[in-house]
């Protein structure tokens, strides 16, 4: 953590709208990005869920983790329920049933709802221009029912359905490239973000807030019980994911591309790799070959931050 | 106060199993599943927040006197506060068995 930010939080809002008690596992940075989202949007919020992990930890009945209305509807339509909601709730204001206020519209999914069974409905929501922000928590794959792949698990990624042995590497394809998929909608807001660097994070969510239309946040949240590291070490990781350049931390502002946190040499991608469970199996080789493709990225995100 | 799970009839559920206390996770005290506490010495604690800020489990608050210190109630034990601590003034410290 850098010197000048020590002090930072005590700038940040008290209020926890996302209450202790839930049931995630320990260390979950998920959880913790969740907390983080929730104090940068605040009390006028309301938030649609899909399934997966936060919506199974935060609401068990009969007690919920929300102190703001909440829904957990089905893995596909949390981006379209929330339309829904902000449709509503614009007709319920200009007709003086509701008085009229700024609500924040927030759809929350995992990253198996996001990429690969919300797919369709969030380009609807994204297409159809309602005010409201998509966050995405993206844990690299179905951890909730038992570290499954999906379609956001990165390359050589050990998993239940993509097991690591003599003749497999693990996962197979490439990570799906979700935040370039909104940026493809022309949507006014798209950003990156984990919460290993909270101030960024919640600066971002603010953001996306007073903007208005679609916006759509991914964030980063590192699974020590999937990853197969030490519980303590998540934020660790998620801060060496952007030092290593596999995650950049950028926002794109009706098109504009701007780097918001840029290590000033990145590290060895294997620093990032070695320690994580899913990854042991990995020869030279293929930390190479991961190392080759994430420079390759990473150079198409700076060329694209340096044409504006 | 919720009444546990296994005592709710079906008919005392509200339609669509609506929760209309906001926020009573707090009953469910997930303190229990730890096996390491964090122990904060506060005269090396430099009031700074990063533990409260880093916390998945919003189990950190502030004493008094400016130091910070765990809620055991809900602490977890993951141990990110000693990780994270610019100053390394929280130690883990397994819990003693009873």
């Amino acid at each position: 953590m850098d010197r000048f930010t020590v002090f930072a939080p005590r700038l940040v809002e008290k209020a926890e709208y996302f209450t202790s008690g839930h049931r995630a596992c320990q260390g979950c940075a998920e959880a913790l990005a969740v907390r983080l989202v929730m104090k940068a949007l605040g009390r006028n919020t309301i938030v649609a869920m899909a399934t997966g992990c936060m919506e199974i930890i935060s609401s068990p009945l009969p007690t919920t983790a929300w102190n703001v209305p909440w829904i957990h509807v089905a893995f596909e339509n949390a981006s379209a329920v929330i339309s829904g909601c902000e449709a509503g709730m614009k007709v319920l204001m200009r007709k003086g049933k509701v008085p009229e206020k700024k609500i924040n519209f927030v759809a929350m999914g995992g990253d198996g709802a996001t990429a690969d069974i919300g797919m369709g409905q969030l380009s609807g929501a994204l297409e159809r221009g309602h005010d409201m922000i998509y966050v995405c928590f993206d844990n690299e794959a179905y951890m909730n029912t038992g570290i499954q792949r999906s379609s956001s698990t990165p390359y050589g990624a050990s998993t239940t359905t993509s097991p690591a042995g003599k003749v497999s590497i693990g996962q197979r394809t490439q990570k799906k490239n979700l935040p370039q998929i909104a940026v493809a909608h022309n949507i006014p807001y798209v950003a990156t973000a984990c919460p290993s660097f909270p101030f960024d994070l919640m600066e971002k969510v603010k953001k996306a807030a007073n903007i208005k239309g679609p916006a759509y946040v991914h964030i980063l949240s590192v699974c020590p019980t999937g990853w197969r590291i030490p519980t303590s070490d998540s934020i660790r990781y998620g801060r060496l994911a952007v030092d290593t350049g596999v995650f950049p931390l950028y926002e794109v502002v009706d098109g504009k591309y701007r780097m918001t946190y840029e290590p000033q040499k990145l590290r060895p991608v294997g620093d990032y790799l070695k320690g994580q469970g899913r990854f042991r199996h990995l020869k030279d080789k293929d930390i190479e070959e991961i190392q080759r493709r994430v420079n390759q990225e990473y150079e198409k995100i700076i060329s694209k931050c340096g044409g504006m | 106060m919720a009444k546990p799970m296994e005592e709710i009839k079906w008919q005392e559920l509200e339609p669509g199993a609506v929760v209309r206390e906001v926020g009573n996770a707090r009953e469910y005290e997930t303190g229990t599943w730890r096996s390491e506490k964090p122990v904060v010495n506060a005269d090396e604690c430099i009031h700074c927040g990063v533990c409260w800020l880093f916390c998945p489990d919003a189990a950190i608050h502030q004493m008094p006197d400016g130091h910070f210190e765990a809620n055991l109630t809900y602490c977890k034990g993951c141990g990110i506060c000693a990780r994270e601590c610019p100053v390394g003034c929280i130690t883990m410290v397994a819990e003693e068995e009873e």
